[in-house]
């Protein structure tokens, strides 16, 4: 394959699908990756913006049990 | 004789809090107008008449013997179909759960809505697992809009707007992940109130992503807005996400008026991705404001990405069981995306959680400037039922991907946001988002009551 040609999604949801155990019929491959390529195409938007590496991510883990962490 | 069913809520307490009508004939009216309208528009899927009828009764009883009613007393609601009702199975816009157990209990917003004394009429329909921004559902029927039945009332929270738009209650509950109140309530022409994140307790909701989910009402006041708000406020150990701390009361606020606000419009991609029409009902409520300043929402496109993938990731969690035991029960729009979701990479999930944690900053200091920002709450107006696509920009997108593009970046930060009402000259209504720091539900709902009096938005009933 050429560096350069677009990715082959469906291909790839086939693949994932079955490494996966995910039941994707072939009646419905073209739409899942259909779906598939959108977030591929929009994660870059974040993925690629450079962040400080010391940065947590928003969920913040709270250790206390439920009954001692409401107010 | 009052037709109380194109009343706001709060003035249906009202009168009956004076004696001025019973409880049970403002249900009748609501539940004569339900049987007439709701087999065409589909909002309702369950209709609890002989548990509103209780409640009115009880409620007239309480009257008769003296007592002092309660804030909301006799006013008519609805909820999303996802919020738990006792001896209904929580079906969540879905045909799997429709199998689950009848909840034993109601929703923490039930409960406290009815300690305040609204009467529930009934579930209301919803794309399936609150996975659409168009109200369409494979199960139940399509939500169709009040004011163009052939179009859609957008989603996911379908069956509430059109309940309220159709005046088949003055309330209805949403929920709203990534725009499922505030999408409705533009393409069916509503006040909506998507509170800060955590605000109001989702306990005995069924989730979609925990990270994003609200609750929250749409109705045809402010005034409804905040007096709903005000009797579901308040902690509750049944969502760990509600802490509580910004929920002060509403009502008090809403007539305080916007002197001193300093407000802007958002721009660059707010601007650029919007139809004509979006961009006039902007101008318009902005005109109104006196908003001249323009700022820019940074790295707003970077975060609906972001909510996207989250959304993807988090829901396809969710269902994976299901997935696996029931594929050929699902809505075949809302599985192909749950598939595709669990097949992204982990690591994208937690740069979005990252990137979430610095947008957050990002905008928080942008509110050092401005008090309240106004953008479109939804790119173009109602689509028609079946469209698939729409364009603006010169751009074709797929309407349930999309019609959620402006409302995105900001759930995607839990910040309040109302969304107020347009309606052009001609055509469909569409709606505006009123955007405050996170805890200032108070200044959104000050600015909408603003323009409502104004006459600059307003909520109307479909014949």
């Amino acid at each position: 394959m050429n560096p350069s040609d677009p990715p082959d999604f469906e291909a790839l949801a086939a693949s994932l699908a079955k490494v996966l155990g995910l039941p994707v019929d072939a009646a419905n491959l073209a739409a899942v990756a259909m779906n598939l390529a959108l977030a591929y195409r929009l994660a870059p938007g974040f993925v690629d913006f450079p962040l400080p590496d010391t940065l947590e991510p928003a969920p913040v883990f709270d250790p206390r049990p439920s009954f001692v962490a409401q107010p | 004789m009052t037709n109380w069913t194109h009343e706001s809520g709060t003035r249906i307490a009202r009168a009956v809090r004076q004696g001025e009508v019973t409880a049970r004939s403002v249900i009748e009216q609501h539940l004569d107008r339900i049987e007439a309208h709701n087999p065409r528009l589909k909002a309702y899927t369950d209709i609890t008449a002989g548990r509103a009828l209780a409640a009115a009764e009880r409620i007239d009883a309480r009257w008769r013997r003296g007592e002092t009613l309660p804030p909301l007393a006799g006013m008519p609601f609805a909820v999303k179909n996802l919020f738990d009702i006792a001896n209904l199975p929580t079906r969540a816009g879905s045909k799997i759960n429709r199998d689950r157990p009848p909840s034993e209990t109601d929703a923490t917003a039930i409960t406290r809505l009815e300690a305040a004394g609204a009467i529930l009429l009934g579930g209301l329909n919803m794309g399936e697992y609150a996975y659409d921004f168009t109200g369409r559902n494979a199960h139940d029927g399509h939500s169709r809009n009040p004011h163009d039945p052939e179009r859609m009332t957008g989603g996911s929270s379908g069956g509430s707007g059109g309940c309220v738009a159709a005046g088949m209650a003055p309330v209805a509950l949403g929920s709203d992940t990534n725009g499922s109140i505030r999408v409705p309530s533009s393409l069916c022409g509503l006040f909506g109130l998507k509170p800060t994140y955590g605000a109001l307790s989702r306990g005995g909701s069924f989730p979609f992503v925990t990270s994003l989910d609200h609750v929250g009402p749409l109705a045809r006041s402010v005034e409804d807005l905040a007096h709903v708000h005000d009797a579901m406020r308040g902690p509750d150990p049944r969502d760990p996400a509600c802490w509580g701390g910004s929920s002060a009361p509403l009502v008090p606020e809403i007539e305080t008026g916007i002197a001193g606000l300093r407000i802007a419009r958002a721009g660059g991609y707010f601007g650029r991705m919007a139809s004509p029409e979006a961009l006039e009902a902007v101008e318009t409520v902005a005109g109104a404001l006196g908003a001249t300043r323009m700022v820019e929402i940074p790295e707003a496109q970077r975060a609906r990405a972001a909510a996207f993938v989250m959304t993807m990731t988090e829901g396809a969690a969710l269902h994976q069981e299901r997935l696996r035991k029931r594929v050929g029960d699902f809505d075949p729009e809302v599985r192909d995306r749950l598939l595709a979701g669990a097949m992204l990479p982990g690591a994208w999930y937690h740069r979005a959680q990252v990137f979430r944690a610095w947008y957050k900053e990002a905008v928080a200091e942008l509110f050092r400037q401005v008090d309240i920002l106004i953008a479109p709450a939804t790119p173009v107006s109602a689509p028609l039922v079946d469209q698939q696509v729409f364009t603006v920009d010169g751009q074709d997108l797929p309407v349930r991907a999309n019609l959620g593009i402006f409302t995105q970046p900001i759930s995607f930060i839990g910040l309040p946001v109302a969304a107020v009402p347009v309606w052009p000259d001609r055509g469909m209504p569409i709606g505006v988002q009123v955007i405050a720091a996170a805890g200032r539900d108070d200044l959104v709902l000050r600015v909408a009551r603003h323009l409502e009096r104004e006459g600059i938005c307003e909520a109307r009933i479909a014949p």
